[in-house]
């Protein structure tokens, strides 16, 4: 459905993004990682023909973003960081304004209004003025004037933005209703979100995609795709001994040692958390804890981070497509 | 509905819905009427044609300081508040964007502009206008108004915020304003050429008069046209920062 083509932006000297290529299949949900400044934004609003690129092609649907950008417009819906709202409006109106701006008929506007409010659960705030919504509806209004004129690629820009762990989870669910219907591509820095609503990630560093594919993909890339979290209550030197002897284990590390309970994270090429703890309790430790590690994408995220960080002295990874 | 009529109607209901509508035409409305009071009926008789011709003159000034209040927000608030996207994100022209505005601004102006048709009405009272003169001044004034809310919108396209756009159209205003004063010190063509752009001198004292000139039309249509085009080369630029 997108294809980016060695797409090139400039502010000025400064090179906010450069040869970036990329496609993106539809029905899709692609998680857009990056630190701050790495040229996320950019992409994005290039892709939602807000900007122009300084060089490369970027189609969508095989047309052409400088080429036709209102076509390319018709088939989008963008929701800023900070969600686009007037607030002197009510959340009913302003759906109307932004349907009917987006081409949507004068007969079929109620009825997406209707839709766009159902599925952003935002029916009892129709007739409230944005001004006095909460943070966390505020987003939800965002995210209905995006999708309020159904269009094929929903482009979220950090959709959880300041909001609260509650609205958090309340935006996560609302994203992941929207599959299916939309090709979604988010972009966030915070990891869990992405972890947990994407299928495929595109990690930008500096302006430049520097690995992309499945988290399984990239852990697997990175050796961190077995990486497991144990508490276990024994000596370390014990703990360390027993996690090393288990076939396939790549290394063990000791992360906290108090009061008699220790905390190892264990790598290996796979998923090994079954094999470690059937060692663990055939070896008579006391098994409290065992996990994939939530840190499986930070830590991939990380390396990549420090493997392109001139200051580094990590070697930069390698195998990564 | 055209993106520009969706645009301008939002616009003009955010005027009526806001306090700042209310606050610029209120103050326009007392200027005015302090003016027109202490100055235009009061003082030695006068003939009510040189009353109406004092009101017309009076209104031109409100008018174009009203015009650079109302134009301050049109673009500049919506880069400040971050709702500019909403609208380039849409399938809409930038010229749709920048029409839409200034015709909501445009709109919200002479409703202003009519509400002062209570003055040339009391002259009626006591005296006699000719109707014509009446539809020439208040012609000149919505043409001065629409000139200088399009030299508005092209500073509110240009400001980043509200105040600067104010500031940034205000100078371009008086610039344009003291055009005819550059004329008295320079030889000509320039002093003619000074004389054409002057935005009020050379331009609006004839309809102040209850005179319409094809020429003084062509001008006021001519400088929106131009302001306006600017405006919309500025928000077409902000594409290729």
């Amino acid at each position: 459905m997108i294809q980016v083509r060695e797409l090139t932006k400039y502010y000025g000297e400064h090179a906010a993004v450069r040869n970036l290529n990329f496609d993106i299949e539809r029905g899709e949900v692609i998680g857009f990682l990056g630190l701050n400044g790495a040229g996320k934004t950019t992409t994005l609003k290039i892709l939602g023909c807000i900007l122009l690129p300084t060089a490369g092609r970027v189609t969508v649907d095989g047309l052409e973003v400088t080429e036709k950008p209102h076509e390319v417009r018709r088939k989008i819906g963008f929701l800023p960081d900070q969600p686009p709202l007037y607030n002197e409006m009510t959340v009913g109106a302003y759906l109307t304004f932004a349907a009917r701006l987006r081409g949507v008929p004068a007969r079929d506007t109620a009825a997406r209004v209707d839709e766009a409010e159902e599925k952003t659960a935002l029916r009892p705030m129709h007739g409230e003025l944005i001004s006095s919504l909460s943070h966390g509806y505020r987003q939800r209004v965002g995210l209905a004037q995006a999708m309020v004129h159904r269009p094929a690629l929903l482009i979220l820009d950090e959709p959880t933005s300041g909001l609260d762990p509650v609205q958090i989870v309340e935006m996560r669910a609302l994203i992941r209703r929207l599959r299916g219907d939309h090709t979604l591509l988010i972009s966030s820095h915070f990891l869990a979100e992405i972890s947990q609503t994407c299928d495929r990630l595109l990690v930008i560093q500096a302006g430049e995609i520097v690995a992309q594919g499945s988290e399984a993909d990239l852990a697997s890339a990175m050796g961190t795709l077995g990486e497991a979290e144990l508490e276990l209550r024994c000596a370390a030197d014990r703990a360390l001994e027993v996690a090393r002897a288990v076939p396939g284990v790549v290394s063990a590390a000791i992360t906290r040692d108090e009061a008699g309970i220790v905390a190892l994270t264990v790598r290996s090429q796979a998923d090994m958390r079954a094999e470690l703890a059937r060692a663990a309790v055939h070896a008579g430790l006391d098994l409290l804890r065992i996990d994939r590690g939530a840190s499986r994408l930070e830590s991939i995220f990380i390396q990549l981070a420090k493997s392109r960080d001139p200051g580094s002295n990590d070697a930069p990874p390698g195998g990564l497509s | 509905m055209s993106a520009t009529w969706l645009i301008a109607r939002r616009e003009l209901a955010a005027y009526l819905r806001s306090m700042t509508g209310y606050v610029i035409a209120a103050a326009v409305l007392t200027v005015d009427g302090i003016l027109f009071n202490a100055f235009a009926l009061g003082g030695p008789d006068k003939r009510s044609a040189d009353v109406l011709s004092l009101f017309f003159y009076f209104s031109s000034g409100t008018t174009m300081i009203a015009s650079i209040f109302l134009s301050m927000r049109l673009i500049a608030e919506e880069k400040q508040t971050g709702t500019l996207v909403l609208l380039t994100s849409s399938p809409v022209q930038d010229r749709e964007i920048v029409l839409g505005k200034f015709l909501s601004g445009l709109a919200f102006l002479s409703i202003i502009t009519l509400l002062t048709a209570f003055m040339p009405a009391l002259i009626m009272v006591n005296g006699k206008i000719a109707f014509g003169h009446l539809a020439a001044g208040y012609l000149g004034l919505l043409l001065l108004g629409s000139a200088t809310l399009a030299i508005g919108t092209f500073g509110s396209a240009l400001a980043r915020t509200q105040v600067l756009a104010a500031i940034v159209s205000g100078c371009l205003l008086v610039a344009m304003i003291v055009c005819w004063m550059l004329a008295r010190v320079t030889d000509r063509p320039f002093s003619d050429l000074f004389v054409a752009l002057a935005l009020y001198q050379k331009h609006f004292p004839p309809f102040q008069a209850g005179v319409v000139h094809l020429r003084d039309v062509v001008y006021y249509v001519a400088v929106t046209y131009f302001a306006l085009f600017a405006a919309t080369r500025v928000v077409e630029a902000r594409r290729w920062r």
